[in-house]
């Protein structure tokens, strides 16, 4: 059998005494796109940031590719580990100061060595990939919300990782410029990406994903195929966030 | 009381060497306190708490002592440890010294000011908390910084004068060695209240000019 690239179990985290995760486990497929859902405060932007270390988890083992990950060691051996992750915020959080190009150059030469040359041309061609080879040279404040979220994404694939990680990644976008973001990560799933997404964008969901994940109070309540999840919830918690969702 | 505007004609140009000198010792000063400055800033903001604690200590040491009584540690008390400077030298270290530790809180603050989401955003590509400092945060904190060090080169001109307690021959002790042969406080004095003035204005109007052209994203 073939390992997953993650595999999750009995991950627990709490802030304080505050309990956002409680023994979550799951594993993900090589090339599976894997969508999380639920309400705010149901703790899939946690668990999100618990894979790749941006919370410490407190309990639970991740394993990439059947190594556990870490929690002690050198500041380098974990960043490295953590590098394997390709993570995208919310809010985008390109760097202001760089111009599109050297926000996606900079981990290739900082992070993994390589000449400043061959970063650039290894950014380009990222920035290629998500259709944004018109703005290399603007910086972020120059870039539609849109566009600089898709400088993200290639910011995020140009570290080359096993797996992409989405935080909500049009949340914070104008209605008019979710669907091109939206397009990218269809196209990254395509592709043949490992890909796991938070998001309340449920057509994406209904057409991207391969399975999609209910959590509810720092818990995985409900999991399956799109087609059956989103038809026939057997949660009540789900059949009520779905309804939700349908209403508005 | 008369004013002897004889002596302020021929001091206007005897000052000038004192000029040059106070400017000498200030750049100097200035560019050493603001690299080791940079350097404990960004030590006061490492992962290593004994780092911090040493950064934490001299600060406070700095701030908790008069600027003179440093003076007098550098120039008088360090040659009893072996190291000795010249009046020039000293008066360049004691005042960088002094400096370094001002430039290293606006440093600390200014990258503290820096959004969480940047580091994160850094960290998630596999960037290490030193690379993270120098190439993400410090770049950033660069406009909230200019301000507050202009601010401290200013005040570092002014307190050079203090130097002329170690007979460096920088503008006040110029004054006062023309007082001392003349016997004309009122009129150098003033003279040098006049020097140093438009010393800070023209600086100050460089600073503004500085700030105006800080980059906007």
């Amino acid at each position: 059998m073939v390992t997953p690239v993650i595999q999750v179990q009995d991950l627990s985290k709490s802030f304080g005494d505050n309990s956002v995760l409680r023994r979550v486990s799951m594993d993900v497929a090589t090339g599976e796109t894997v969508v999380i859902i639920g309400a705010s405060g149901s703790g899939k932007t946690t668990f999100l940031r618990c894979l790749n270390r941006l919370e410490e988890p407190g309990a639970g083992t991740i394993r990439l590719d059947g190594n556990p990950m870490v929690n002690s060691g050198s500041e380098k051996l974990i960043a490295d580990q953590r590098s394997q992750f390709g993570f995208v915020f919310q809010r985008f959080n390109l760097f202001p100061h760089f111009s599109a190009l050297d926000n996606v150059a900079i981990g290739p030469e900082k992070v993994r060595g390589m000449s400043k040359s061959d970063a650039r041309a290894l950014a380009a061609a990222e920035l290629k990939r998500v259709h944004m080879s018109d703005h290399v040279m603007k910086r972020p404040v120059q870039l539609s919300g849109g566009q600089q979220q898709r400088v993200a994404i290639a910011r995020a694939l140009a570290m080359k990782p096993r797996v992409m990680l989405f935080d909500e990644p049009t949340s914070a976008l104008d209605p008019e410029l979710v669907q091109e973001v939206l397009d990218v990560m269809k196209e990254l799933a395509n592709g043949g990406m490992t890909m796991v997404v938070v998001t309340h964008e449920m057509n994406f969901a209904r057409e991207v994903a391969d399975r999609v994940i209910y959590m509810e109070n720092g818990r995985i309540a409900e999991e399956g195929p799109p087609e059956i999840l989103f038809r026939e919830p057997k949660s009540p918690g789900a059949q009520r966030f779905l309804r939700h969702l349908n209403h508005e | 009381m008369t004013i002897d505007w004889g002596i302020i004609f021929k001091s206007i140009p005897l000052l000038g060497h004192g000029v040059v000198v106070t400017l000498q010792v200030s750049a100097l000063a200035s560019v050493l306190g603001l690299m080791l400055g940079v350097v404990l800033g960004l030590c006061s903001l490492s992962h290593s708490r004994a780092l911090r604690w040493i950064v934490a200590g001299y600060v406070d040491f700095i701030r908790g002592t008069p600027l003179l009584i440093q003076i007098f540690l550098v120039f008088f008390a360090l040659p009893a440890l072996g190291v000795r400077f010249d009046e020039f030298w000293a008066g360049v270290v004691a005042l960088s010294l002094n400096s370094a530790a001002f430039v290293a809180e606006v440093v600390r603050g200014g990258v503290g000011s820096i959004e969480r989401g940047q580091s994160e955003a850094a960290t998630a590509i596999g960037m290490r908390h030193r690379q993270i400092l120098i190439y993400i945060l410090l770049p950033q904190a660069y406009r909230q910084m200019v301000p507050p060090l202009t601010n401290e080169l200013i005040s570092l001109v002014k307190n050079s004068s203090l130097l002329s307690v170690i007979s460096v021959y920088e503008l006040t002790r110029a004054g006062q060695a023309i007082i001392s042969v003349h016997f004309v406080p009122f009129e150098i004095y003033t003279l040098l209240a006049v020097y140093y003035y438009v010393l800070i204005k023209v600086l100050s109007w460089l600073s503004g000019r500085l700030e105006r052209r800080l980059p906007t994203w």
